[in-house]
């Protein structure tokens, strides 16, 4: 029987915070990035359709190459950032952008995907009862496109907890700090010796991946017998 | 209520280009599919903007492409009811009929939920879900939930569209009494004559994008007889039936009519076509047809080869056509006699 080490649990539970975080941080400008790609017309929606689907195509060592580039000391946005004593690359804070850029793709087109899917009629009503857009956003588009939330945020905390790539090259790999369970389970894994201990990370891996996938599918059920009362 | 319209719009090969100035409460707009009607519709709620021109409600201006005046569908209280219901799935019935009137100043608000439930018959169906409500309930909402949005005018497209022929004509009460009830104007889409007749006052025709007549529904209908396969339909609605030899008895035009159709309720719509009517110059002793009508001649009129004839017939009206020499035979000239037969087949119930 394999035991883990504090630094062990602290990489779960760093996976853990990082994925939530970056999960929370993302969907208000997921569904903000949504709602614009879905419903409106504008000049340059293709350039953002683009940025916000580059990483999804984009080897995670490059978003994290890039990232380090834009919040390193001499970026321009990390010298502002230093300057207003704010530290990113090396943090856990580094990790969750690194996640929530990663990520970014697959929760906005989950959400995409449940806005697509409302009748537009639905919303040309609600706006000729009075509704401003505002208003239509949150009572007729948020609560019917909130299975797209639900799968958004859940593959996009799954992706989180695998990202490695980006993760790696902005946030380091250092124990206790910035070492997350891929991170963890690559050092193990070169180490001799370290395959037990590879091997009951993956489980856990595992684990919360099935947890987030049972609590996603159970949301789902519940929301589809909500709409048929 | 006045509108006054006078737009352009274009979609790749569709272009719409319509102006006309109709003053009646209940404005209908007809035409065939593809003449530009929904896309009027769009235009005047606010969910499309017009290329160019102005659109102007009872004086007020909606949209002015001159001086970049476009007021946004919220703020036109323009309401619609569309041909599916489009209720909001996440709402019970109470939550959509109570959208719109939660979202309109208290200084319009004259209608309120109590007195509507009961003109639309939905009392308990209020904590309900929308998608165990039937076709006809569903449809009853949509209108309840435009209603108590308190406009100031009423879109309906093709609203009746959808329903089969049965629950058409059930909505059709609702949604003449709810209007009236309220005073509420409205402006009903449709490509069916027969609808526009129990609707509107006042019909714009569309056609190809453009407008291409303004009448009453009536005229309309005169209008198009010789086009129709089934000439023109006479509607009459007809009060308490009396059982007479297993045929039903109506009172009409200060005489009795006898037909084979008949219904449980009190009072029902019938057609009759105008080529359903045989007439004769004199007094036949005996026929077939079990209604004889003596009738005056109110006009003659032209309808292709045929010749159209209004019937003015103890008050009440009735169109007829015969073949023109039929016509010259008859020796037909307006303010003579003829007597009209009906045979009691001939009526058909419409609800």
């Amino acid at each position: 029987m394999v035991s883990f080490s504090p630094a062990d649990y602290s990489a779960i539970y760093l996976s853990l915070k990082v994925g939530v975080t970056a999960t929370f941080l993302s969907l208000p400008f997921g569904y903000v990035a949504a709602y614009l790609l879905t419903f409106k017309e504008f000049r340059g929606k293709i350039v953002l359709d683009g940025v916000v689907n580059l990483p999804l195509v984009l080897p995670p060592v490059v978003v994290g190459y890039l990232l380090l580039l834009l919040l390193g000391v001499n970026g321009w946005l990390g010298h502002l950032l230093n300057a207003a004593g704010i530290r990113i690359i090396f943090t856990w804070r580094a990790a969750v952008i690194s996640s929530a850029v990663v990520g970014f793709p697959l929760l906005v087109r989950s959400i995409r995907v449940g806005m697509e899917g409302i009748d537009a009629r639905l919303i040309q009503a609600s706006r000729t009862l009075g509704a401003e857009w505002y208003d239509t956003l949150v009572t007729i588009i948020l609560p019917l496109s909130f299975k797209g939330i639900v799968a958004g945020s859940s593959l996009m905390f799954a992706r989180s907890l695998g990202e490695f790539g980006a993760t790696i090259i902005v946030a380091g790999n250092i124990p206790g700090v910035t070492r997350t369970i891929p991170l963890a389970i690559y050092d193990y894994a070169g180490a001799p010796g370290g395959d037990a201990m590879a091997l009951a990370l993956c489980l856990v891996s595992v684990v919360i991946s099935l947890a987030v996938l049972i609590l996603h599918e159970s949301l789902g059920v519940r929301l589809a017998r909500r709409d048929r009362p | 209520m006045k509108l006054e319209v006078a737009v352009t719009k274009r979609f790749g090969a569709f272009a719409l280009d319509a102006a006309f100035t109709a003053e009646s409460d209940r404005l209908g707009i007809f035409g065939e599919s593809g003449s530009g009607k929904s896309t009027l519709v769009g235009l005047l709620a606010g969910t499309v903007t017009p290329d160019a021109g102005s659109i102007h409600l009872d004086g007020d201006c909606l949209f002015r492409s001159e001086n970049h005046i476009n007021l946004p569908p919220e703020r036109r209280r323009i309401a619609m009811v569309f041909q599916d219901p489009h209720l909001f799935p996440h709402m019970n019935v109470r939550g959509n009929l109570l959208y719109g009137y939660k979202r309109c100043a208290f200084k319009n608000r004259r209608i309120d939920l109590e007195s509507l439930v009961q003109i639309l018959k939905l009392e308990g169906l209020l904590e309900r879900g929308v998608n165990n409500l039937s076709g006809g309930e569903q449809q009853r909402v949509a209108i309840g939930r435009a209603i108590l949005s308190n406009p100031r005018l009423l879109i309906m497209d093709e609203p009746l569209s959808a329903l089969d022929d049965e629950l058409k004509f059930q909505i059709i009460p609702y949604l003449t009494s709810v209007c009236d009830a309220f005073g509420i104007p409205f402006v009903f889409i449709s490509h069916s004559l027969l609808e526009m007749r129990l609707m509107a006052d006042r019909v714009i025709v569309m056609e190809k994008g453009g407008v291409a007549d303004q009448a009453t529904p009536e005229q309309l209908a005169l209008k198009r007889m010789g086009r129709s396969q089934v000439g023109y339909i006479n509607l009459l609605r007809l009060k308490n039936p009396r059982q007479v030899d297993g045929l039903n008895a109506y009172r009409w035009g200060g005489g009795e009519l006898l037909l084979t159709a008949g219904t449980t309720r009190q009072e029902a719509l019938f057609e009759l076509s105008s080529r359903d009517i045989i007439l004769f110059k004199r007094h036949p002793e005996a026929i077939s047809a079990r209604n004889l009508l003596k009738c005056r001649v109110a006009a003659a009129f032209e309808v292709g080869n045929r010749t159209g004839l209004e019937l003015e017939c103890g008050g009440e009206r009735l169109v007829a056509e015969v073949a023109r020499q039929a016509a010259d035979e008859l020796g037909i000239r307006e303010g003579g006699e003829v007597f009209a037969a009906v045979k009691a087949s001939a009526f058909r119930k419409l609800g």
